[in-house]
This record gives C-alpha cells, sequence and structure tokens, in this order.
C-alpha cells in the first residue's frame, strides 16, 4: 500500500502480519512470531493454530472484545463442541477467524440470516454473531430488527467503532453528528442510529452496552447474555486510532482509555432512548434490558404441535 | 427421514407443488423463502408440510436473508431450499457464491418469469439461464436443471438435492411460470425406489490434523457439520485447506481451479439431455423448459412434412452439453433455438457448432409462449 493509497491511515510496518494479510501480491514473507513473545497464553485452546498476531491496527479495541468474548463463554460452561460463531464483513468480522470452534465468516451484512439458518437447523447449538455497526446497521439492519422481533435465540454482539474501519475510516450509521470521517470530511451531516434504542425497540430480551474499558464487566455480561434465552444484543464501543480518532483528534488508543475511564457512567436499567452517543460525549454503559420472551423455537414448536393435530 | 413424509402414489399436482414434494422426498427439512410470483407456492406448501414433519419453515424479511438462511442450515446438517423468481433470484446472488466459495450443499428453485426489473409478474419468461451460470461475481462452474413438466418439477428437484450434496454445490431448478402453474399427473414413487444422496463426511475424527477443505482425487472434500466437534473454520475468502483466508494468488489458483475442476471433470455424470428422433436428423431442435414442449408441435408438423428434424431437450442447462453438440454440428444442417429471451442458450449452441452448421434463435422476449408456427418457419429455413 503507497503512502498515497494508505490517505491518512498508519501506515503498516512490513513485517506486521496485517500487512501480509492485505497484501494482494502475496511478496512479503509471512510473520513468524520471535519465541521470547510466543509464551503460552491461557486462551491459546480457543484460538486457532497459527492465526495469532492479528491483523487489527496497534491499539485497536478488538482484541479486548475477542478476549471477553473467550472468558465469557467459558464463564457460562457452554459445551465448547456446541458453540459457533458468525460473523460478517470488516474489522470486527475477521473474529470469527481466529477462535477455535465451529466458526463462519459470511458476506456483509448477512451473518444473522446465516445464523438464523444454522440455529433453526440444529437447536442445541449456542449461537454467536459476532460484528461491526456497518455490518450489523448498515447492509444488515433489516436482518438485526427481524432476528430481534423473532427472537432468535442468540447472542448478537456488535463492536461499534463509529466508522467503517477495515475501508479506511468511511461514515456510518453510528458516525456522530459533525464527525469527521472519508467520507465527510466537512462533517458528518446525518443523525446516526442509537443502538440499544433499536434493538431494544426491535424485540431484544437482553441489551447492553459496554465500552473496551469495562473488559470484566463486558465479559460478564456475554456470560449471562448467552445463557438468556433469546436474543441478546451486546454493544461494545472501541477506539478505532488508526481511522475515526485520528480523522477527530481524539487522541492515540490510552488517551480514549481515559476518556472511556473519565467520561462513562455505568446506569443500569435506564430507558436506552436515553442513551444517545455524540463525538466525544459522555456514554451511557450497563445492561438496560433483561427480560423473559418465548424463543422463536419455543413459538415454533407451538405451532408445530398445531401442525401435527395436537393443541398448544 | 421417515418414508411415510413421501407422498407415494398419483397425483394432479402443479409444478410448484410437485417441485415442494420432490424437495422432501429427497430430504429437505428446511425451507426459507420470501413470498414473490410465480414461485409462492412452493413456500405455501413447504409452510404447510414441513412443520408436520419436524422440519423448518421460516418466512424470511427478504430473499438475501433467506438465501443466507438455508447455506446456515445446511451448516446445521439439514437438507435446505430456497424458491424465488427473477427480482428475487438477482438478490440471491451474492449469496449463491458464498454457496459455492464455502462448498455449501443447497438447492435454489427459480420460477422464470418476464424481466427486466419487475416486468411480468405473473407471465412465462425464460431469461435468467445466463444468470443462472454467471450472476454471482467471480470465476465458477454451476448446475443448473430446467424442468418442463411437473413430474420433472418433482425428479429434477430431487436430483438437484442429489447434486448439491454430492458436489457440494447450490444446485439451481430452473423452472418457468408456465411449468411452475401447470397442473398434471404426478407418480410419486415409493421413497425406497427414489434415489437420496447424503453429503459424504470425513472419515476421521476431529483433531488439530483435520483439514476441512482437502480433497481426495474427485475434488470434493467430505462436510462436517456444526456442532460435531470439528471446530472448521468456514469463510467467503479464498482460503487454504484448513479454511484459513489466504489473501495470494497462489492460493487462488489452487481454490477456484479447483471449484470449478470438480464440476468440469464430472460433467458426463451431470449433463442429462432428452434426445428424440435425433437418428438421421438433418434439424435438430435445442430447447428446454416449457419452450421444449412447445417445440414438439413444430417438430411434429415438420416431419409430417417430409423434414427430418429431431429434438435435444436440456434437462441440465448447466454444465452445456458441449461435446454432444460439437458431435451433432458436424452431421447436421443447422439447430434451431427456441427460448423465451432474446438469445442466451443460442449462443452457447453457436460456440458449440463453431460454424459448422447452421444456428437458427427463435427469441422471444417472454409474457406468452412461442407460436409453433414461429418454431416450424425456423425448422424449414434451416432445412433448406
Amino acid at each position: 500500500m503507497s503512502p498515497q493509497q494508505a490517505g491518512n491511515r498508519q501506515v503498516l510496518p512490513a513485517n506486521d502480519i496485517s500487512a501480509v494479510d492485505r497484501d494482494l501480491s502475496g511478496t512479503v514473507a509471512p510473520f513468524e512470531p520471535d519465541q521470547k513473545y510466543a509464551a503460552k497464553h491461557p486462551l491459546d485452546p480457543l484460538l486457532r493454530p497459527g492465526r495469532i498476531p492479528h491483523i487489527w491496527c496497534t491499539g485497536c479495541g478488538l482484541g479486548v472484545v475477542l478476549t471477553a468474548y473467550l472468558n465469557g463463554i467459558k464463564k457460562a460452561g457452554l459445551d465448547l463442541d456446541n458453540v459457533s460463531v458468525v460473523s460478517g464483513i470488516g474489522c470486527t468480522g475477521r473474529i470469527a477467524g481466529y477462535i477455535q470452534l465451529d466458526t463462519f465468516h459470511t458476506t456483509h451484512g448477512r451473518a444473522i440470516p446465516f445464523a438464523t439458518g444454522l440455529k433453526l437447523a440444529k437447536p442445541e447449538l449456542k449461537v454467536s454473531v459476532i460484528s461491526g455497526d456497518g455490518d450489523l446497521f448498515a447492509i444488515g439492519g433489516n436482518h438485526l430488527i427481524h432476528a430481534a422481533r423473532r427472537n432468535v435465540d442468540m447472542l448478537v454482539l456488535c463492536v461499534n467503532n463509529f466508522n467503517y474501519g477495515m475501508t479506511g475510516g468511511q461514515a456510518a450509521p453510528t458516525t456522530p453528528v459533525n464527525a469527521k470521517t472519508q467520507t465527510s470530511p466537512y462533517g458528518c451531516w446525518e443523525h446516526p442510529f442509537n443502538l440499544p434504542y433499536v434493538a431494544a425497540a426491535s424485540g431484544a430480551v437482553y441489551v447492553a452496552r459496554w465500552t473496551v474499558l469495562h473488559a470484566r464487566r463486558l465479559m460478564e455480561s456475554i456470560a449471562e447474555a448467552v445463557q438468556h434465552p433469546g436474543l441478546s444484543f451486546i454493544e461494545v464501543i472501541s477506539q478505532c486510532p488508526t481511522n475515526f480518532d485520528r480523522a477527530n483528534k481524539g487522541g492515540e488508543a490510552l488517551d480514549l482509555m481515559h476518556f472511556y475511564q473519565n467520561k462513562t457512567t455505568v446506569r443500569n436499567g435506564i430507558d436506552p432512548k436515553e442513551a444517545d452517543i455524540g463525538l466525544y460525549t459522555p456514554i451511557v454503559c450497563g445492561k438496560f434490558v433483561d427480560i423473559q420472551k418465548e424463543t422463536y423455537d419455543c413459538c415454533y414448536g407451538n405451532m408445530c404441535t398445531v401442525a401435527k393435530g395436537g393443541k398448544k | 427421514m421417515n418414508a411415510s413424509d413421501t407422498l407415494t402414489g398419483e397425483h394432479f399436482f402443479n409444478g410448484n407443488i410437485a417441485s415442494a414434494e420432490g424437495a422432501i422426498a429427497a430430504g429437505c427439512r428446511f425451507f426459507a423463502g420470501y413470498p414473490i410470483t410465480p414461485s409462492t407456492e412452493i413456500a405455501e406448501r413447504m409452510s404447510r408440510r414441513l412443520p408436520q414433519m419436524g422440519g423448518t419453515f421460516i418466512q424470511m424479511e427478504d430473499e438475501l436473508a433467506s438465501m443466507c438462511a438455508i447455506l446456515g442450515a445446511a451448516w446445521g446438517g439439514a437438507k435446505s431450499m430456497t424458491a424465488t423468481s427473477g427480482p428475487g433470484f438477482s438478490l440471491m446472488m451474492e449469496n449463491i457464491g458464498l454457496g459455492v466459495m464455502t462448498e455449501t450443499p443447497t438447492v435454489v428453485v427459480n420460477v422464470m418469469r418476464g424481466g427486466p426489473s419487475t416486468g411480468l409478474p405473473t407471465l412465462v419468461a425464460q431469461a435468467d439461464v445466463m444468470q443462472a451460470r454467471w450472476g454471482s461475481h467471480g470465476s465458477c462452474d454451476m448446475i443448473a436443471l430446467a424442468p418442463s413438466s411437473p413430474q420433472e418439477m418433482f425428479d429434477f428437484t430431487v436430483r438437484a438435492f442429489n447434486l448439491s450434496e454430492r458436489f457440494r454445490i447450490p444446485v439451481i431448478v430452473l423452472s418457468d411460470e408456465v411449468v411452475g402453474h401447470m397442473t398434471e399427473k404426478v407418480v410419486i414413487p415409493p421413497a425406497e425406489k427414489i434415489e437420496v444422496v447424503d453429503r459424504r463426511k470425513p472419515s476421521e475424527p476431529p483433531g488439530p490434523n483435520y483439514l476441512p477443505y482437502k480433497a481426495g482425487e474427485d475434488l470434493v472434500p467430505p462436510m462436517a457439520n456444526a456442532g460435531e466437534g470439528y471446530h472448521m473454520h468456514v469463510t467467503g475468502l479464498t482460503h487454504d485447506q484448513r479454511g484459513y483466508p489466504v489473501i495470494t494468488a497462489a492460493a487462488q489458483v489452487e481454490l477456484v481451479t479447483r471449484l470449478c475442476e470438480k464440476i468440469r471433470r464430472n460433467r458426463d455424470s451431470i449433463i442429462k439431455c432428452t434426445e428424440v428422433d435425433i437418428e438421421g436428423a438433418e434439424v435438430v431442435v435445442v430447447s428446454y423448459g416449457i419452450s421444449a414442449r412447445t417445440s414438439w408441435k413444430a417438430i411434429r408438423a415438420a416431419q409430417r412434412k417430409g423434414l427430418k428434424v429431431g429434438q435435444l431437450k436440456l434437462d441440465t442447462v448447466w454444465p452445456f452439453p458441449e461435446e454432444r453438440i460439437r458431435k451433432l454440428a458436424g452431421s447436421i444442417k443447422g439447430f434451431v433455438v427456441p427460448e423465451l429471451n432474446m438469445g442466451q442458450i443460442v449462443y452457447e449452441v453457436e460456440r458449440c457448432a463453431a460454424g459448422q452448421c447452421k444456428t437458427r434463435l427463435v427469441p422471444h422476449p417472454g409474457g406468452e409462449i412461442h407460436d409453433p408456427a414461429e418454431i416450424l418457419k425456423a425448422i424449414r429455413e434451416v432445412s433448406k
């Protein structure tokens, strides 16, 4: 990638694995981790051999999300042979490829309908969709609201970095008003979605928001959500120091961590309508919705009983 | 799968119902779809039948979702299907490509109607033939079957499932509005007489050395389902035998070549044509779907006038029967190709005839079937 093509992105060092993955010519030598840094990690059994280091930029929050997810499903005590992870396209969409479980990297926006088919065909599976804000709320927005309406039993973990990172930092349906991106050079003029509000309004039975600073709360929330019958939705706010935060002078990753530390409040149980996010305005986190409702499987089973001539 | 779910016996079914029953007889227990004329009877039939037999019917929010849901269901171990028509078929294209790339067995029924765009929702056309072959981006080889009667809707839907399981690819049933809505006798054999093929499973147990995309001599890798402990990665990115993304030309060459070759090397077992009066023919009518039936009247009229005319009916339109056309072209005066579009399969016939004989298209943009007199006129011209 030439500096011109890179725009305002950080130019990656030649020995970074992400450069190998993105370089179409295939001429860059594969990354060989230095043995002194390759000590055992407690999550190694859940990571695909040979796939770490990951492709994400220095300072990205996705490593925290991956760790929180893996620790969350471990804490929940799930039978790991029955866990499937489905993702769409984008930076977050690459999460599935690092996890040593049944993992599916689908097309842009379509992780949820793929996961719906997988879950309904084999109801004993525990299915998680992990994808980004653009994938789940722009191109895939229709699928999210319908999966929530149906209350399909799955976790949707949405990493919101307020822009399209993989393609170089363009505006997303989450980009706050006045934020600069590669396709909003004069500042974003569109109103953004408030993701927990959309998910809750569509019927999600568990709705929470955390930032990548809240690693432990995020992990505990994931452990809780994967066991909650029905569609659970967790938004994770993440910095994007290469694109979004660089364009908006938000600082380096550590500055954003300080921001999350100083400017977030945890308000469990509030109406998600009150959880709007602006450009570097205070962020409300917490578990907003935790209700019980018949899952799709349960409703479908009742209908099948009628179809076979029985009574509900 | 319970044998009693197969409706053995003689029925008076329209083509769409016959297709749904063919799917059930082949073991389909998952249907995701979105209502669209003239295919809707398939979804309606499935919504009635599948809940009675422990299967899953789901009406999705659109055709993109329907296509993705049947791919997901296939990885959950189900035999899955969707049914649609022109606009919905266009929306499915990207994820048909995902099915090709991830080698996911599934069946897509396209009951063709007039286009472009919304076109003629209730009226016939055969204008999606090239779309079935080339509609999804990238290089791939496809399998598409073209039924021309309700009986063939049943038989070809069963075969579509068998081919999809055998070659791990989305198989397309290219029907059309007239065949879908035509009502005729359909004979459903006893379940044990219906050949049903199931995907080959990995012979080795789960373990660190499992390679989900390692194919043997037939180039089709065995397929594990989710939840069986294999912990496989499935991606639409170019990938290696481990299923891991590899963004290099070398990986692309290895994978895409195999995806195409697994179909090309097996074309003899996939391609099926029905030949009528080909022996000694001077003119051969190459046709498929409803146009194969429209051609019969013209062929009989020509034969009564002493013309030597035969028919090559394409039961499979893809892969195309290149060898058969090439061979026939060397011994006949010409081909007549009636199709309800402005010229699609005719280009394949021309390519394979390679100037050895005449090739005459009988085009029709759709909305009605051909007037057999037009086909007869073309037969006469070619036989001169």
